[in-house]
């Protein structure tokens, strides 16, 4: 699907979550499925924790251990394809990267959203935060249902539907 | 009468620019000439972040790397001349270079010259492809990015190499619906993550898919696409009608060597490097000695390896004039490794099998 389509297929989705034990405490999820000529989420993590090596087209390996879910690789990364995600007791709580207009303001309800833009679900807008260091990038972090795990990836204003 | 410059530069985008600075480094005089009112060329309509690594500016916007190298060009105010507004007309032998700058005609006599004058986009041919609305991807960045103005309200999309995927995500940026991505070949042509960034937002890519014909009295009105086979035929009864008012056509790039032509470089068409391409040494040096090219004026890549080979034909073509940088060797070793890389992954396959083919001619000649 994801040469024809652009998404990923669920079973590929998983391949880049750990187990969720240690998804108590936030980790990236960094889905990046091809190797493309690309470094700047190995470079930009504070923790050495995503490591890519001298070949910049070699795919992510995150240790886990290391991560500590602060976020600097969701809006380091040129391909937004990375999201920081931690399993609470009855919600997942994500961190994202936005960069459209309205902005999301905390305290709000949005649309959860899936790979394939489905709408899934609602998203609790927890804190926004957009620093001269993110470059436009703004960072979201959201609260959603427990079952949308490997479903959530990004979020929609109601305005839109 | 007749201006004497020792290193002309042709084009002030990611490659003109870079090997204004090498030059300008190494101690030699340039004059950097682009037809555009802002230096920059396409980098100044990149709102993405780039891919690449931190030596070519990754994850910065493309809109402030053309700022960075426009700085870094005005640094040199003793060293580099710049004319904007400038168009380079004709390119004659023993290096004269004719040019219409602003209203006047000048007639200019090089010493060397980096012809780095970037690419021209490829058109499709379809039933009323000239209906206004009908756009090439440079056409509506320029309009959206460069000077604020919506191309459309409802956009289909035809390419889905990185230009399309971008500039599909930029117009929703902008708030223009893209209605549909589609694509002739059976896979998309850009990079997945983009592709991703799109489906996320909804917008459906539709691969083996092409645009049949446009309809409309004055401007594009509605379009009408089919599906094609494996061997790119297309099947009866899998039209589709979109209501459109603009389409944006990104199917790909063709180096734009007009100039080198005029002055008898030799050329070959190699598929892989988007068309007819100059020869050029290791040093980026064409057929006729002391004229350069780099960047996609040589080979359709992207920004991030044009940049590259602005910095090294910048030092090559500096060399050749006497002015040696001090790290010349370090400098050109680091390029050259940092090109590997960019072109060593499976993206890079095809401007490998390329610039083999090119080799190839160069050895023979």
């Amino acid at each position: 699907m994801l040469n024809q389509k652009g998404y990923p297929s669920p079973e590929q989705v998983k391949t880049k979550f750990p187990d969720v034990k240690i998804l108590v405490k936030p980790k990236a999820i960094v889905e990046c499925y091809e190797k493309i000529p690309c470094n700047p989420c190995s470079t930009s993590c504070p923790f050495k924790a995503i490591t890519i090596g001298e070949d910049i087209n070699n795919i992510p390996i995150v240790d886990f251990d290391k991560c500590t879910g602060c976020g600097i690789c969701v809006y380091s990364c040129p391909g937004l394809a990375i999201t920081v995600c931690e399993v609470l007791d009855d919600k997942i709580r994500f961190k994202i990267p936005y960069e459209f207009l309205p902005f999301p303001k905390q305290g709000e309800i949005w649309s959860a959203v899936n790979r394939k833009g489905e709408v899934i679900g609602e998203a609790y807008i927890e804190k926004v935060t957009l620093t001269p260091r993110q470059d436009k990038t703004q960072l979201v972090q959201v609260l959603v249902d427990k079952d949308l795990l490997y479903e959530f990836v990004t979020i929609r204003s109601k305005v839109y539907e | 009468m007749i201006l004497n410059r020792d290193l002309v530069i042709i084009g002030a985008g990611p490659s003109g620019l870079c090997a204004a600075k090498m030059a300008a480094e190494s101690g030699q005089k340039v004059l950097l000439i682009d037809r555009n009112p802002q230096l920059g060329g396409q980098l100044i309509k990149q709102t993405h972040m780039f891919f690449g690594s931190e030596k070519q500016y990754a994850k910065t916007r493309g809109i402030d790397i053309a700022k960075k190298l426009i700085d870094d060009v005005k640094n040199y105010p003793d060293l580099i001349e710049i004319w904007d507004n400038a168009t380079v007309l004709g390119l004659y032998p023993d290096k004269v270079l004719t040019v219409l700058l602003g209203e006047t005609y000048r007639k200019v006599q090089a010493q060397a010259i980096i012809v780095a004058t970037g690419a021209s986009e490829k058109v499709l041919a379809f039933e009323n492809n000239d209906l206004p609305g009908i756009y090439g991807a440079g056409a509506v960045q320029t309009l959206m990015n460069v000077y604020g103005v919506k191309p459309g309200e409802k956009i289909v999309m035809v390419g889905s190499g990185n230009i399309g995927l971008i500039v599909s995500y930029q117009l929703m940026q902008a708030g223009v619906k893209v209605l549909a991505v589609i694509e002739a070949a059976p896979v998309i042509g850009g990079y997945k993550v983009h592709a991703s960034k799109l489906q996320r937002l909804g917008v459906d890519i539709i691969t083996s898919c092409t645009i049949k014909k446009a309809l409309g009295q004055d401007k594009v009105e509605s379009i009408i696409t089919t599906r094609l086979n494996e061997k790119w035929e297309e099947i009866p009864g899998t039209e589709q009608e979109y209501d459109v008012d603009a389409v944006c056509i990104a199917v790909g790039l063709s180096p734009l060597t007009n100039l080198l032509a005029m002055l008898g470089c030799e050329l070959k068409y190699i598929s892989e490097l988007g068309g007819l391409v100059p020869v050029l040494t290791n040093d980026y040096e064409t057929t006729i000695e002391g004229v350069y090219a780099c960047g996609d004026a040589s080979s359709i890549e992207e920004a991030s390896s044009a940049m590259v080979e602005g910095y090294i034909a910048g030092l090559t073509a500096s060399k050749k004039l006497g002015k040696v940088h001090p790290d010349y060797d370090d400098l050109i070793l680091d390029f050259r490794k940092q090109l590997e890389v960019l072109r060593s992954g499976p993206f890079g396959e095809k401007i490998r099998k390329g610039l083999a083919k090119l080799e190839g001619v160069r050895v023979g000649c």
